[in-house]
């Protein structure tokens, strides 16, 4: 591992700090599409349990759409179609954003997107395992639709589905690595960066591979806690009180 | 930006071959992911301490690192271990597709692993013990009776699995390999013509996907009313 304190080619430092940049963007971009595949996510799945309209069709569109497209694919359309597709100026702005902006922006929406369609899924999965007893309680209180989502149906929902979402959770920072791609140099591209500069694979791999481990182990402890910390006596066992 | 149809109609042919390769490594992965993964899945539930936790220790390290990073391993591992097996001074040169395939089976024998274990856990424990009541060898119980219905009771999960397979297959990417990607990549970049390639890739993706995933719901149905 001595690797990692020799100075780097470019005489500005060493491999750990390349290490550390890249841990870095692997982090900014997960934590960061995470957020959005929350927020969108959840609007989404909430939109598909609704009985009628076009909301809920409009939702199962966008979750067939984001889930049956591979990751990849979907990066490059983010990053090299959607700016052809956009008015020439707006196109040109986009493409000249300075690196790493460029490619961090496009892979986060991409990831953001992507995954929000995976969770939406589960939000609807966990919306529709409640009893119906719930939602015919909240409109006989009076409860308005968003009232009654946010606070009676989501907070039960959320907490079925919180070992699903740890899954995905600890997902999103392996597929940061499809940024790579498009030019981000996040954890794997810095590997692949350092094996090229030194031929040390073992060295260079093992290091992120030991990266992504310690990655893997605590986000799961991030939601092993959340999960301990939402549990509700009358749900303890995993299901209502009868 | 107009949209050239005959651009795609020219590219054809060729897509159709990555298409194929595309098509090969997920009928590889699925093959030997199930098999090797069956195992891993029968040595976790060992109760050999060693086996158990040599198996387990497997799917944490495969499903805890990126695909992406997998192949790289491979793709530099391979050569190197070729040539420490033959005795060669130097690294063997091997052929991508082969290091794809391998790639593949070790990455998705370990998500078909947790499958195939969750199966075999459905499994009431009656069975176990009615085979061994019948005084059948591990191997027959294993292979007749426990397996089959494991498989059965996890059927609409395996496919799930197997079409996020085809999906990762596009990851071959990273070494240039020629897959449906790959093949619409190399035109698109020959010919300065990427959105009308990645559009059409994105829409045969779909097609494929959109259509397994629907055949996957009604085999749900199917296989809940059967279990009634």
């Amino acid at each position: 591992m001595s690797l990692l304190f020799e100075t780097t080619p470019d005489g500005a430092g060493r491999y750990i700090d390349w290490i550390l940049s890249g841990l870095g963007w692997t982090l900014s971009l997960a934590l960061g599409a995470w957020t959005i595949a929350l927020i969108v996510g959840t609007l989404v799945g909430v939109a598909r349990t609704f009985r009628s309209g076009i909301l809920p069709r409009l939702g199962r569109v966008y979750v067939e759409t984001f889930r049956n497209i591979p990751l990849l694919v979907q990066m490059f359309f983010w990053y090299f179609v959607l700016p052809e597709l956009l008015p020439v100026r707006l196109g040109m702005a986009i493409k000249q954003m300075d690196p790493p902006w460029g490619s961090f922006v496009p892979a986060l929406i991409c990831l953001g997107l992507f995954t929000a369609a995976r969770i939406a899924e589960q939000v609807r999965a966990g919306v529709q395992a409640l009893p119906a007893g719930q939602m015919q309680a909240a409109s006989a209180l009076g409860f308005s639709r968003a009232g009654m989502y946010r606070l009676i149906l989501l907070p039960q929902a959320f907490r079925i589905i919180l070992p699903t979402l740890t899954n995905e959770f600890m997902t999103i920072f392996k597929n940061t690595s499809v940024a790579l791609t498009i030019g981000l140099v996040e954890l794997t591209a810095t590997a692949r960066e350092i094996n090229e500069n030194t031929f040390r694979t073992f060295e260079a791999f093992g290091v992120v591979t030991i990266v992504y481990l310690v990655i893997a182990l605590i986000a799961w402890q991030v939601m092993h806690r959340i999960e301990r910390a939402a549990r509700l006596p009358s749900l303890a066992s995993g299901s209502a009180r009868q | 930006m107009m949209v050239d149809l005959s651009v795609i109609a020219a590219a054809t042919p060729f897509l159709l071959k990555g298409l194929w390769f595309t098509v090969q490594i997920t009928l590889v992965g699925v093959t030997g992911g199930i098999i090797f993964g069956s195992l891993i899945a029968v040595a976790r539930l060992s109760r050999n301490r060693l086996l158990s936790t040599l198996a387990t220790a497997y799917v944490n390290l495969m499903r805890s690192i990126p695909l992406i990073l997998v192949i790289f391993w491979v793709f530099f591992l391979v050569p190197w271990a070729i040539g420490w097996v033959t005795r060669s001074d130097r690294p063997v040169a091997v052929g991508a597709s082969l290091t794809i395939f391998v790639t593949f089976v070790l990455f998705e024998a370990a998500y078909y692993a947790e499958i195939v274990r969750a199966g075999f856990r459905s499994i009431s424990h009656g069975q176990y013990a009615a085979c061994e009541a019948l005084g059948l060898s591990k191997l027959h119980a294993y292979v007749y009776i426990l397996f089959p219905q494991a498989i059965r009771n996890v059927l609409p999960i395996l496919l799930t699995q197997t079409i996020v397979l085809f999906q990762d297959t596009s990851l071959v990417y990273v070494i240039s390999a020629t897959d449906l990607l790959g093949a619409a990549t190399k035109i698109a970049q020959r010919d300065g013509r990427l959105v009308e390639m990645y559009l059409t890739v994105g829409v045969i993706y779909f097609l494929f996907c959109y259509a397994a995933s629907q055949f996957v719901k009604r085999l749900q149905v199917r296989l809940a009313y059967g279990a009634r």
